[in-house]
């Protein structure tokens, strides 16, 4: 039941994209996520969604499996949506009853959905095809600058990739523990809230002690091999850029540029095109 | 501490299990076949030993047993009602056929002993008081007096956690008991304590058991049924003795026979006039003297 959620988690096959250097998806995410909320005329979200497709097509991810993710979040971004719809001060298109839907309402609840789920599945597309290993230390060599003003870069990532590796394995724990509690005659589905919270605590007890636990272990593991965070310390696997890379770096520029070009275009063409926010 | 003499509803406590398959991670590349056309029939009563490597399914196989896990396709029957009906009661389901699993754990949560133990009558609808009578005489079955009751369960040695599991399964007084790898991470002399309980609660209720574990050493000296899981496929399901027969096959699957088996074994080769079949340290010993004794006349 557990293992349905999908957001957030590594998808194992062979593609452009999953060889990648981490820096250059997370430079390309970050720049995506950018470009989706600074650009604000209707077409240039044609321009985003062939850029996303692409991608996806080359990173051999199936669309069915990305959007199962999108579940989860389903309700929140109908919430956003129905919000933005009716709570939005304006010239009035329609109401009825004490609901208003306005002019601005509609566009800024149409353009909040379009970037919600196009957020969603853009950085979702980042750690479907990079392993948390990988992140963590893109993350740590794009950071690294600020360890000049003492930032605690490797701390930082590594608290991070410890963080993504506990994920699997606590969700695997709760499904045991769920079980264990389940065959002495727990219920989990039934009740009200308060029932419902209180059925819970069975579960949340063992959970937090094997966490806690685990976390220890794993602390005396890297005391016994003498872990003294980052200094001085080398990678086996030390980060490289290769051509693919310089490439990618290359058409992330050009389709930061073509989002600029075709907002600033349909910002000054008048009709259908010029559909815009606010 | 018996509260009702042993069997007399229980007669007819029966599971049995029709081309049962389970496959999971069904809709990716990554779908695993757990378990591949499994037909079993647990009658009332037997203490039985399922047997697999570590990954050969025995754990997707007993979870059935109990409608923790429903099976892809194929029936299991529980005193002749399918489970797998919309309307079937699992709770009722879950209190005939208990089930412990195999770390301590991953159940324990009250602050004490006692209040631990109650967890499972009282989400079957029994009142504190039956619920704290049926949990007493639970933990004084598995051995653990009144001194422990009021103790926390996460104070408790290895053992000892073990015990309160068992108790607090065994407290909703179920007519077919499931263990899973009782005897994991404990040293032998708290392996032997478990598993000398186990055969003392089986004899004491009257009930069925079902005892899951990889190791034949274990089961061997206790049980008068066993089922060897590989694969998700039953490979052998006969007397102890019978199974006990088929080393190479069970060699090759990651198991093994008995540590006194190949002793016999390697003593008849060199000439022995010894029982080969015996599969207990006792059967063993008794051969071997009558051996001896015959050499010296």
């Amino acid at each position: 039941m557990l293992r349905d959620i999908t957001l957030g988690q590594y998808y194992q096959t062979d593609s452009v994209i999953h060889r990648l250097d981490p820096r250059v998806k997370l430079v390309g995410t970050l720049l995506f996520i950018i470009s989706l909320f600074v650009v604000n005329q209707f077409p240039v979200y044609l321009v985003v969604l062939v850029f996303l497709g692409s991608v996806i097509a080359l990173s051999h991810v199936p669309l069915g499996f990305m959007l199962r993710g999108m579940k989860a979040i389903a309700f929140l971004l109908i919430l956003a949506f129905v919000c933005n719809l009716f709570l939005t001060p304006g010239d009035i298109l329609v109401s009825f009853w004490k609901l208003r839907i306005t002019k601005q309402g509609l566009s800024t609840a149409v353009f909040m959905a379009i970037r919600l789920s196009l957020l969603i599945v853009g950085s979702s597309l980042m750690t479907l095809t990079t392993t948390p290993n990988h992140l963590t230390d893109g993350l740590e060599k794009l950071l690294n600058p600020l360890k000049k003003i003492r930032v605690p870069v490797h701390e930082i990532s590594m608290m991070m990739s410890i963080a993504l590796r506990f994920i699997p394995i606590l969700l695997e724990e709760t499904d045991k523990i769920m079980k264990a509690q389940m065959a002495r005659g727990a219920d989990f589905d039934t009740g009200n809230l308060i029932q419902k919270a209180k059925a819970l605590i069975p579960l949340l007890v063992p959970l937090f002690i094997s966490a806690f636990r685990r976390a220890n272990d794993l602390a005396m593991a890297m005391e016994a091999r003498c872990y003294r965070g980052g200094d001085g310390r080398t990678k086996m696997k030390p980060l490289k850029y290769e051509k693919r890379d310089f490439a990618a770096y290359g058409l992330l520029l050009f389709y930061m540029a073509a989002c600029a070009g075709v907002n600033i275009l349909s910002a000054h063409l008048p009709g259908i095109l010029s559909w815009h926010l606010g | 501490m018996k509260k009702e003499p042993a069997g007399n509803h229980k007669e007819t406590m029966e599971i049995r299990l029709e081309h049962v398959n389970y496959i999971y991670g069904g809709d990716t590349e990554l779908a695993v076949h757990a378990l591949d056309d499994v037909n079993i029939t647990l009658p009332a009563g037997q203490f039985i030993g399922l047997i697999g490597h570590t990954g050969s399914g025995k754990s997707t196989l007993v979870q059935h047993l109990n409608g923790l896990l429903k099976p892809t396709s194929g029936r299991i029957y529980c005193d002749g009602e399918d489970i797998c009906a919309k309307d079937y009661n699992m709770k009722k389901l879950r209190q005939k056929v208990g089930l412990v699993f195999q770390y301590p754990e991953h159940q324990l949560f009250e602050a004490d002993v006692l209040s631990d133990v109650c967890f499972g009558p009282k989400n079957l609808g029994f009142s504190k008081e039956e619920a704290e009578a049926k949990a007493k005489a639970a933990l004084l079955q598995v051995g653990l007096s009144e001194e422990y009751f009021d103790q926390s369960p996460f104070d408790l040695s290895g053992g000892q956690k073990r015990r309160v599991a068992i108790a607090g399964v065994l407290a909703m007084d179920p007519e077919v008991l499931i263990l899973d790898e009782p005897t994991a991470g404990l040293d032998p002399k708290g392996r032997e304590e478990i598993l000398n309980l186990i055969r003392k609660l089986k004899e004491e209720r009257g009930i069925t058991v079902v005892l899951v574990s990889h190791s034949m050493d274990d089961v061997a000296n206790y049980v008068e049924r066993i089922i060897v899981v590989n694969h998700g496929r039953i490979m052998f399901d006969d007397a102890p003795r019978k199974v006990f027969t088929h080393v190479e096959e069970l060699e090759n699957m990651g198991l093994a026979a008995p540590q006194v088996t190949y002793i016999m074994k390697a003593l008849a080769e060199k000439g022995a006039a010894v029982d080969t079949s015996a599969i207990t340290l006792e059967e063993a010993k008794q051969s071997i003297l009558e051996w001896v004794k015959g050499n010296k006349a």
